[in-house]
């Protein structure tokens, strides 16, 4: 792979990767794939429009991993990439995705990726996506990224997404429709800092009976940043629905929390909470009483918070 | 050596200022187990915090092991030495017991070394070491492992501020046996804690009885005892839990 040392690291912050991944994997630098692997079991296909990859697992495809983090470090690039996952029955497969950039220059960089998931019966995906920001230009760093899940019955989605430092403006939509049986877990982690603005969305259909849905957000906005966090849980069958925003609020950071539920049969039990506050004064005063300064305390709380 | 000098503390309230602690001047040798009672609301709990460093002292002077303290942050005393268990202990979330005891040891010590921790206190360390100190742990475990907290610092004063509060009978004689447990060992170490159970009292070298912002009676334990058994300053077990 031909990467340069900033590129290498920002796929450290958004991939955890120190060298080429084991496994499938799609690098994308700059607008184009630098890299590619494919296994017996999971074919990689750049899209014949060319804006975007095909990721086809086979049925029964278990313990494999597909990476496909995506960098950008020249200034101005924009671009949209349209991603297809299509997961075969009874897998089990971990899927690493995430976004890093630095600008350095005065042109804002944006990066929107469109990941659509159409995960097969009694298959388990686990999907890491982080979004990372670095560089001291002007230009903003803009990730709008979308998520389609596409669930059948009996199958699971873990989703984990991370987005703590650099981002300037983000606006991240996730679609999911549930089929019988078939279970979302997401846990979303959001730093806003600046002047950043985060926008989380959320829309989940529960479809079959037995379906469930589990949405939870830790969210800290320091500075002047603002966050809005709106996600809907819809139940059209038996089903079972949570959603939890959690929210840290410092300096003059603001936080617009909308978790909402809709119940369209009479046996889905959906249950909602949202919770905004600042750190509560004996948290600090507690980790002052065991040497920590209080910079140092709130540095502790945050990063637990958000761990 | 702890000697608090003269000191007076204030705190506003309605219409004016509510003095809380009067011009107490009061010593705490080294390596002695320690027990201040004495009526609800009589400024107990206020004089631990003011040694912690929480509140500002109005009047007076603090001097730890011969240094003056008065001026000194919540962190400068903690890093000298002194440690404080809350009354009703602190949850995180996120925070795990391992994270807490390694902030509390200020080193990244091992799971093994906190598992003893742990131990110490009377929680299987296995399932509790992951845990965050949430509002999923009830009362009595929180106390435990604020306590451990405490023995993770190493402190040369420990203050506890009633730490019978909020916790059930069973849990209450673990915490006998884990004080009992501190003052028999060989640690050199000064134990304060603000409680009016007899039953804590009892295992003290000495006894303060604080009342009214003021103390009352100080001396030792047999002096002490056999004057305050019975009355509000050292209740039974029972009647605390009722």
């Amino acid at each position: 792979m031909n990467i340069d040392t900033i590129q290498q690291r920002l796929l450290e912050e958004v991939a955890d990767l120190h060298d080429v991944p084991e496994g499938a994997y799609n690098l994308r630098a700059n607008g184009k794939s630098v890299g590619r692997n494919t296994t017996a079991n999971i074919d990689i296909q750049s899209k014949p429009e060319g804006n975007g990859i095909d990721i086809r697992i086979k049925d029964g495809t278990t313990n494999e991993s597909v990476h496909i983090p995506v960098v950008l470090s020249e200034s101005g690039i924009k671009e949209t990439v349209y991603n297809d996952f299509f997961i075969g029955e009874n897998c089990d497969v971990l899927i690493v995705a995430g976004c890093g950039i630095d600008n350095c220059g005065n042109q804002d960089s944006q990066h929107n990726g469109i990941h659509r998931f159409f995960v097969g019966r009694n298959s388990h995906i686990r999907y890491v996506e982080k979004h990372y920001g670095s560089g001291d230009g002007s230009g903003k760093r803009i990730l709008d990224p979308v998520t389609e899940v596409y669930m059948e019955e009996g199958s699971t989605v873990e989703m984990e997404m991370a987005q703590i430092k650099g981002v300037d403006s983000t606006e991240r939509t996730t679609v999911a429709e549930l089929k019988e049986g078939s279970k979302l877990v997401v846990r979303e982690r959001l730093m806003t800092h600046g002047e950043q603005h985060a926008l989380s969305v959320y829309k989940v259909s529960l479809n079959g009976d037995g379906s469930s849905a589990d949405v939870v957000s830790r969210s800290v906005a320091r500075d002047t940043s603002y966050q809005k966090f709106d996600a809907c849980i819809i139940g059209n069958a038996a089903c079972s629905g949570h959603t939890e925003c959690d929210s840290i609020i410092m300096d003059s950071g603001r936080i617009l929390a909308v978790p909402s539920l809709e119940a369209n049969n009479i046996d889905a039990a959906l249950v909602h909470e949202a919770a905004i506050g600042k750190i509560a004064g004996d948290q600090l005063i507690k980790l002052m009483t065991l040497g920590l300064t209080e910079a140092e305390a709130e540095e502790q709380i945050i990063n637990g918070f958000l761990k | 050596m702890l000697e608090l000098k003269n000191i007076s503390f204030s705190a506003d309230d309605e219409g004016g200022k509510n003095e809380i602690i009067r011009d107490i001047t009061l010593t705490i040798p080294d390596n002695k187990f320690v027990v201040i009672t004495g009526p609800n609301g009589g400024g107990k709990s206020t004089l631990a915090r003011l040694i912690a460093g929480i509140h500002p002292l109005t009047a007076g002077n603090i001097i730890f092991d011969g240094t003056d303290i008065t001026e000194k942050s919540i962190t400068d005393r903690a890093r000298m030495g002194i440690g404080f268990a809350f009354q009703q202990p602190v949850r995180f979330k996120g925070l795990t017991v391992l994270d807490l005891l390694r902030i509390a040891s200020g080193a990244q010590i091992s799971v093994g070394e906190a598992c003893d921790f742990l131990s110490e206190v009377g929680l299987c360390a296995k399932e509790y070491i992951n845990r965050e100190v949430n509002a999923s742990l009830s009362g009595g475990e929180l106390k435990r492992i604020e306590i451990a907290t405490i023995l993770a610092r190493d402190v040369k004063l420990a203050v506890f501020d009633e730490p019978e509060a909020g916790i059930d009978l069973w849990s209450f004689n673990n915490l006998i046996r884990i004080f009992e447990k501190m003052r028999k060992s060989d640690k050199s170490r000064t134990i304060l804690v603000i409680s009016h159970q007899e039953r804590i009292l009892n295992i003290a070298d000495e006894i303060i009885v604080l009342a009214d912002g003021k103390i009352l009676k100080q001396g030792s334990k047999d002096e002490i005892l056999p004057e305050i058994v019975g009355t509000q300053y050292a209740a039974g077990v029972c009647a605390k839990m009722e």
